[in-house]
């Protein structure tokens, strides 16, 4: 009797149970489709600021990779250019060149009389100009005394006008364009002498003040430098290392000290390691600021770690029964490493290697305490000598405030992503076909 | 002869001496390799490493020395004037005449000349003087060892035990690394705390680093009260994290337990590149674009958002650390154990009810440790903030407002003119030494919970 009451209830419970795990459940299962939701759009939101980023780059970009030329019938005058009649090379370098294309505007625009519209005038080509004409002739002495059709680089303003980043519409006084040079501007276009080309300055020249006539090339050279310090002494010290700390080094406080503190390098800021590299290498050791050298320097100590770990994963990855084969037959511990060990790991501590290296190209916080920020015109052609390195140089831009700069900058972002990029691929690629998977 | 040509021909002189060694080996026992105690090339790598160690040794103590020996000759020679200014003014003088050598700022003054010259004569005989003691001394090397060579001569053991200090030395760059960021931020700090006391430092609530160059300017007497950089970090660094922490754990979340094995191959990779890009780059897209979007989107609600705000710097650097705090969590989330999930499974659990009740308090050690790495990075991201966000001192807690951080700080105080006697310099030091100190104690708390908790299921 009792016992069926008790059947009763717990049956009596079941169904109860039953009824409250369904009442619940429709909720459960909504709570469960909006969990599952928030994840997806969570990764969705990752992936999109991602496409953002890019996007944005891209799209201030891809108008650097041109540059407006106008055309100019330039009398290449002996009287300007040569009036003593020495006709020495010396002589014609240092010639007043904007005297030819003030008077081959002169000529196109003969209603233009006032003083200061006629420097507004002048203004609409770019400096470097003078210096294209100059070129030109050096290339081509006879066109001494000749007047020749040439392609000339304009104002970074007016580039930006032809590129239609600067607006027409809005009134005179805010913008950078008078509307006088932009009846100008039209009159040339009309002519068809106005051109947008490939920007080549961009890629051969250095820093300079005027957006059309800086480039990417003194610290693309820098960045070369730079990387080639980092990586001549952080490759073979890292690999050492992690080669000391894991084949040979005995079990003990010490090296369990070394250890933890290779990880904590890793994650110290980069700008301590300039810092360090500012108070140690420049101002103890006198080093030359602003260097590759001291640059290499400061990014080995920061990569460092980053090696040596992933050197270390790599020699971990090893089977010991190669270690052990290679003892078997003989080999000293030493040859054991070097013989056997060592190739096979190479793959792995070669791709660590990379993705520090690249870790090193996009570094620019320590960079800028150890002077690599200064404002360099000229190529560097050695380790000691100042430059700047590609990071440190779209900063530069992203400071400056002329318009022209924007697009540059956003183009030197994509000449170091693409650097970054090929970097990566290439340590993927070693991963995929090298690595051995025992 | 330049250093890059002496050192290519000290390493084809231990070339050299790799082979005359190996030969020497050979010639002793007739030919007959097994009578030697090692292998022939060994006998040729401890040949060639006696040829190159003493003359690099050398080459690196010359090249220590060299500058300040032919300086102080150079100053002997000087007129008697020269020679009892300061060893400031004497720096510049010096500095004065190598410019002149190098012929780099146009011609020498003509009562230099004497003296440029002279510098001149100097370098070319210390060059060739070094060149020439390098070069004997490579020989010398190369032919003691030869001469050493015999039957039993241990020449293996001998290389083995220099690879071997190479190898230790080499692991010991990290301590030295280490014991190098704490002495230089230290000494300098500790110069910076005898011109402003520490309290003042620390508690301090303003800051002005401008000092005035002469007594007689207005309005900088320089402040150095550090909190409001403290609290502006800490603004910044808590908006990324409200950014990245739910972002990345969800994402972590979805990819270890709801995504396809596909798309979790294409989605990771592409999340993990917002760790790559170089963050001056998102110091670009932060000063360009967002910042602008965000005070116009406040302006039309009505809000009063500065250029520079923190939430646009705070954003950014979010963005850049979600895959620091999506990788780790995706690890430890992986490595609770598939038992554990089955057991919740078995109780009736929808699988969103596992994650929250199961698998997330099983791997919250690790994933606190992520958080805590990702917080680390971001109190010492500087690009983005030196690009995005502002350089005055404000003490406030509102993310609309610019505030400046610990980093743009540094960066600002350091890039340009440093005089290492000035507060100025020293106190970015002291920033650095903070910044260290903080980043070091969370970096070690973090790892030490990730290893710990990696021992757990293991």
């Amino acid at each position: 009797m009792s016992n069926r009451t008790e059947e009763n209830k717990s049956s009596n419970q079941g169904i109860r149970t039953h009824e409250i795990v369904k009442a619940g459940l429709h909720r459960r299962r909504a709570a469960e489709i909006r969990f599952k939701a928030y994840g997806f759009i969570c990764i969705v939101a990752g992936l999109g600021f991602l496409m953002a980023l890019f996007g944005n780059i891209i799209a201030h970009a891809w108008s650097a990779f041109e540059q407006t030329y106008v055309a100019l019938d330039v009398t290449f005058d002996e009287s300007v250019l040569d009036p003593e009649g020495k006709h020495d090379a010396a002589n014609l370098a240092s010639a007043d060149y904007p005297a030819l294309t003030k008077r081959s505007l002169a000529a196109m625009f003969p209603e233009v009389k006032d003083r200061l519209e006629k420097r507004s005038l002048n203004a609409l080509l770019s400096s470097g100009a003078a210096y294209e004409l100059r070129r030109v002739l050096a290339k081509d002495p006879a066109l001494l005394g000749k007047t020749e059709r040439i392609w000339l680089p304009v104002d970074d303003d007016v580039d930006m006008l032809v590129k239609g980043q600067i607006d027409r519409d809005i009134g005179e006084g805010d913008r950078r364009m008078k509307d006088y040079q932009i009846a100008w501007i039209d009159k040339l276009i009309a002519s068809g002498r106005v051109e947008k080309r490939f920007n080549k300055q961009f890629f051969t020249s250095g820093d300079s003040r005027e957006p059309e006539m800086a480039g990417i090339w003194g610290a693309l050279m820098g960045s070369l430098f730079t990387l080639i310090v980092t990586g001549a002494l952080s490759l073979p010290i890292g690999i050492a290392s992690a080669i000391y700390l894991e084949e040979f080094a005995p079990r003990n406080r010490w090296t369990d000290i070394i250890e933890v503190n290779i990880n904590n390098l890793a994650a110290v800021p980069s700008i301590v390691f300039g810092l360090l590299g500012l108070a140690v290498f420049i101002n103890f050791f006198g080093l030359p600021r602003s260097s590759p050298l001291v640059g290499g320097l400061v990014l080995t100590l920061m990569t460092l770690p980053v090696i040596i770990i992933a050197a270390r994963s790599a020699l971990k990855s090893v089977p010991p029964s190669i270690r052990e084969a290679a003892l078997g037959i003989g080999a000293s511990q030493m040859q054991t490493v070097f013989h056997h060990v060592l190739p096979l790991a190479m793959p792995g501590m070669l791709t660590g290697a990379i993705i520090g290296m690249a870790r090193a190209l996009g570094e620019s916080a320590p960079l800028l305490m150890i002077g690599m920020v200064a404002f360099i015109v000229d190529v560097p052609g050695s380790l000691t000598d100042p430059s700047t390195v590609l990071p440190v140089q779209i900063y530069l831009w992203a400071d400056s405030s002329e318009r022209g700069f924007v697009e540059r900058t956003s183009a030197a972002i994509l000449v170091l992503l693409a650097f970054l990029i090929t970097m990566n691929g290439l340590a993927v690629y070693l991963r995929k076909h090298y690595e051995r998977r025992w | 002869m330049q250093k890059s040509t002496l050192l290519f021909l000290l390493l084809l002189i231990s070339a050299y001496a790799f082979h005359i060694g190996r030969q020497r080996s050979r010639q002793i026992v007739g030919g007959r390799v097994t009578n030697l105690h090692s292998l022939p090339n060994y006998y040729g790598y401890y040949t060639a490493l006696w040829a190159l160690l003493p003359a690099l040794a050398l080459l690196f103590i010359w090249m220590g020395f060299e500058t300040p020996v032919i300086n102080h000759l150079v100053i002997g020679t000087l007129p008697e004037a020269s020679r009892s200014l300061s060893a400031d003014n004497q720096g510049l003088l010096i500095n004065d005449i190598t410019n002149a050598l190098n012929g780099s700022y146009g011609e020498a003054k003509p009562e230099l000349k004497t003296t440029v010259d002279y510098l001149r004569s100097l370098k070319i005989r210390s060059n060739w003087l070094l060149s020439l003691l390098a070069i004997t001394l490579a020989f010398m090397g190369a032919f003691f060892a030869r001469s050493r060579i015999h039957k039993e001569h241990r020449a293996r053991n001998k290389v083995e035990q220099t690879v071997m200090a190479f190898l230790v030395g080499s692991s010991l760059i990290a301590i030295l690394t280490t014991l190098g960021i704490v002495l230089s931020v230290l000494f300098e700090s500790i110069r910076f705390f005898d011109k402003v006391p520490i309290t003042d430092f620390l508690f301090g609530l303003e800051w002005s680093p401008q000092i005035a160059m002469r007594s007689d300017q207005v309005g900088s007497s320089g402040a150095f009260g550090a909190v409001p950089l403290f609290t502006g970090t800490l603004l910044i660094s808590s908006i990324a994290l409200i950014v990245a922490v739910p972002i990345g754990l969800m994402s972590a979340i979805y990819l270890a337990e709801y995504a396809s094995l596909r798309f979790r191959s294409v989605a990771k990779p592409l999340l993990e590149i917002l760790a790559g890009i170089p963050t001056v780059v998102y110091g670009f897209f932060a000063a360009l674009t967002v910042a602008p979007f965000i005070r116009d989107l406040g302006a039309d609600a009505g809000f009063d958002v500065s250029s520079e705000s923190a939430l646009a710097a705070g954003l950014v650097m979010g963005i850049m650390i979600i895959p620091f705090v999506s990788s780790l969590s995706d690890d430890f989330i992986n490595a609770v154990p598939q038992s554990l999930r089955d057991g919740a499974y078995a109780l009736g659990a929808t699988q969103s009810e596992t994650i929250r009740q199961v698998v997330i308090p099983a791997a919250l050690p690790g994933i606190v440790g992520g958080i805590l790495l990702a917080a680390s990075r971001a109190i010492g991201e500087t690009m983005i903030v030196v690009m995005a966000a502002g350089l005055a001192a404000n003490l406030t807690a509102n993310p609309l407002e610019a505030v400046t951080t610990v980093t743009t700080q540094i960066v600002t105080l350091l890039v340009g003119d440093q005089e290492f006697d000035s507060p100025k310099t020293l106190a970015a030091f002291a920033l650095g030494l903070v910044l260290f100190l903080v980043t070091l104690v969370l970096n070690i708390i973090a790892l030490h919970i990730v290893r710990k908790y990696r021992e757990q299921y293991e």
